[in-house]
């Protein structure tokens, strides 16, 4: 049964500023407004919240090497502290989230190149116990050798880490994650990035954190484009991104992280407690980024118009008729069409 | 992993699976256009298979009381209510009209029209749900169908959005992914599934996948004969977006209607270059910090000359 588009009408009221929307909904038609795909069902504290965690583990990583290279050891082992927690918390994460836990072990039965699960399992499990070393060698501060090697090969897989998650969220039917599986990575290496910058001004001295500062202000910016990127590629479907409970969370992302990072520029250097505000908005606004891609992605799911409608438009470019001689345009037949009610 | 693996067409999955010496791919034709609505296909699934019950409450969507595709629910029959003149849909070739079905009122047409189709897993020759599988239980049998080995899932739900279709579900109450098995065990058996062996009127066809296209093919060509122009066949066509269907359908309307997907993807298509996107974005992590270490420096040593 064809059913007028619903949800249309309340989305143009809801839009954000009041604005009206510049492209009419496309009309489409749906089996009574339910979703042609699944969402999936994991759980957004565990799995966005991993994407937060994993994130900060592995940027922090790449942050506690150069941190050591350059002899800022406070930071250097605040981050590897900070990285081991996160990856710890991840796993814990990752491993409730699953339908049957005490099977997690069979994320290590195959190596499979074509699910990003797959990889990113092995990934975490190469990552976790040198992150691990590194943290314990530098508290413990013994085996400066095996601590150093430790902290070079995290700081080597923290990158993936901190990135493989896109590709994880990207690699389904989810409209607005594989619509953006160009621009997600480098949202999440920027969000990452926010992350860990925003752990090391809350445990580092002023006098260690110059480069933090300026990576906050680096990541700030990119998560700023890769999020017009994204939504800018998503055409209708960037609507998740801007509505609802994801709108909400990316604009508060969007707030946090540029007040994190001014105040990081600005004022950090000299007031501690500054610095910690810049470092606690910067953590904040990495999360609500990626709470808000979670949740986009649940939206984009649940509602059929964002499966149908781009499938719609890739399948026929210039607005044609599909396979059948009738055109979906026009319907002189008098059936019932849905109405685009905005 | 090459391209060709992961997207386009594929003439032989079980074979690029490893089976040696497989059996001719078999798949499902589903010809909505002679189906009554009489969910023998989804009691059939049910008691073979063992399904639990999964929700009996009333929708409202016409006779349709399942609601969709899920983890106790492998066929599914759709009921959608159209009020569209529309040209009466000849019988199948061969098949001997009864009197009542050929009763005037019934067969002229008319304002109403009853769509009624019977959903299951399309067992996709590139299927997203056993591509990104982390753990090997979803794998591909010898007779090019897809299936879970409950004892290997660990129900990481990875399958669930992976699915352009909707199909793979976890079931709530035991945490792991089902889905239809193509009746995996009967085909073993050299049996139908038994979706198919319950379809009185023959809507659900089972067989070699090639035999069922060329069958479809006449068969969509006899409702165009007929009038019936909105009749088209759906998944049957190995360069789409998944490489072709194991089980496809002829609908008499377009695919959302039903709801299906119009143009489905298997989004391991995408998969070569979210990783280079991925290895990019890596690289410009390592870069930002390289340059935030770098900066600072250079300004202090600019500073102090």
């Amino acid at each position: 049964m064809t059913r007028p588009d619903r949800p249309g009408d309340r989305r143009a009221r809801r839009s954000r500023k009041g604005e009206e929307l510049m492209v009419p909904r496309a009309e489409f038609e749906s089996y009574y407004g339910r979703p042609i795909i699944k969402a999936p069902s994991w759980s957004a504290r565990d799995i966005a919240g991993y994407f937060f965690l994993g994130g900060l583990a592995g940027a922090g990583s790449v942050l506690a090497a150069g941190a050591q290279l350059t002899g800022r050891t406070t930071l250097a082992t605040g981050m590897k502290v900070s990285s081991l927690a996160a990856v710890s918390l991840s796993t814990a994460a990752l491993v409730h989230d699953l339908g049957r836990p005490a099977r997690f072990g069979n994320m290590l039965r195959v190596i499979k190149p074509t699910s990003p699960m797959s990889v990113g399992s092995w990934l975490l499990s190469g990552y976790g116990p040198a992150a691990g070393v590194a943290a314990v060698c530098a508290i413990g501060g013994r085996l400066p050798r095996a601590g150093a090697a430790a902290t070079a090969a995290a700081g080597a897989l923290g990158p993936a880490v901190a990135t493989y998650t896109a590709v994880l969220a990207a690699d389904t039917a989810v409209p607005a994650w594989h619509g953006a599986h160009r621009e997600l990575p480098y949202l999440f290496a920027a969000s990452a990035t926010a992350a860990a910058s925003g752990m090391a001004l809350v445990l580092a001295p002023p006098g260690e954190t110059a480069p933090v500062r300026c990576a906050a202000v680096l990541a700030a910016a990119a998560d700023a484009a890769a999020t017009r990127a994204a939504k800018r590629r998503l055409g209708m479907v960037a609507e998740t991104y801007r509505e609802g409970r994801a709108g909400r969370l990316l604009h508060g992302a969007e707030l946090l992280l540029g007040a994190g990072a001014v105040t990081a520029a600005l004022a950090a250097r000299r007031s501690r407690a500054a610095a910690v505000a810049a470092g606690l908005a910067l953590l904040a606004g990495s999360a609500c980024t990626r709470f808000g891609v979670f949740a986009a992605g649940i939206a984009s799911a649940e509602d059929p118009a964002y499966t149908v409608v781009p499938q719609r438009a890739t399948k026929e470019p210039s607005g044609g008729p599909g396979p059948g001689p009738d055109p979906a345009t026009a319907r002189p037949d008098g059936r019932e069409t849905p109405q685009s009610t905005d | 992993m090459t391209d060709s693996l992961l997207s386009g067409p594929e003439p032989d999955p079980a074979g690029d699976a490893g089976h040696t010496g497989a059996p001719p791919r078999v798949g499902f034709f589903t010809d909505t256009s002679v189906c009554i609505g009489c969910k023998a296909c989804e009691v059939a699934c049910k008691e073979w298979n063992a399904l639990p019950e999964d929700g009996l409450t009333l929708t409202g969507m016409s006779y349709d009381n399942t609601a969709g595709l899920g983890a106790s629910t492998w066929r599914h029959v759709a009921f959608i209510e159209q009020s569209t003149p529309h040209p009466p849909v000849p019988a199948p070739e061969g098949r001997t009209v009864l009197p009542l079905a050929g009763d005037a009122d019934q067969s002229a047409g008319g304002d109403l029209r009853w769509l009624m189709s019977s959903d299951v897993c399309k067992h996709c020759t590139h299927a997203a749900c056993l591509d990104v599988c982390p753990t090997g239980s979803l794998f591909r049998t010898e007779f090019g169908t897809v299936v879970v080995q409950e004892d290997i899932c660990n129900g990481c739900g990875y399958c669930v959005p992976a699915c352009p279709y909707g199909v793979i579900e976890q079931r709530p109450s035991d945490g792991r992914a089902f889905k239809c098995t193509l009746c995996y065990d009967r085909l073993g058996a050299g049996q139908e599934p038994a979706c198919a062996k319950a379809c009185p009127t023959e809507s659900i066809q089972f067989g070699p996948l090639d035999e069922l296209r060329e069958r479809a093919a006449l068969r969509v060509d006899q409702l165009h004969a007929a009038g019936v122009d909105r009749a088209r066949l759906y998944g049957h066509d190995p360069a789409d977006g998944v490489g072709g269907d194991g089980a496809f359908f002829l609908l008499l309307d377009e695919p959302e209607v039903y709801g299906l997907p119009p143009d489905p993807q298997v989004t391991t298509r995408d998969l070569p270059a979210m990783w280079k996107h991925a290895g990019a974005a890596a690289l410009s992590l390592v870069g930002g910090f390289t340059l935030s270490f770098a900066l600072p420096a250079v300004l202090r040593g600019r500073g102090r000359r």
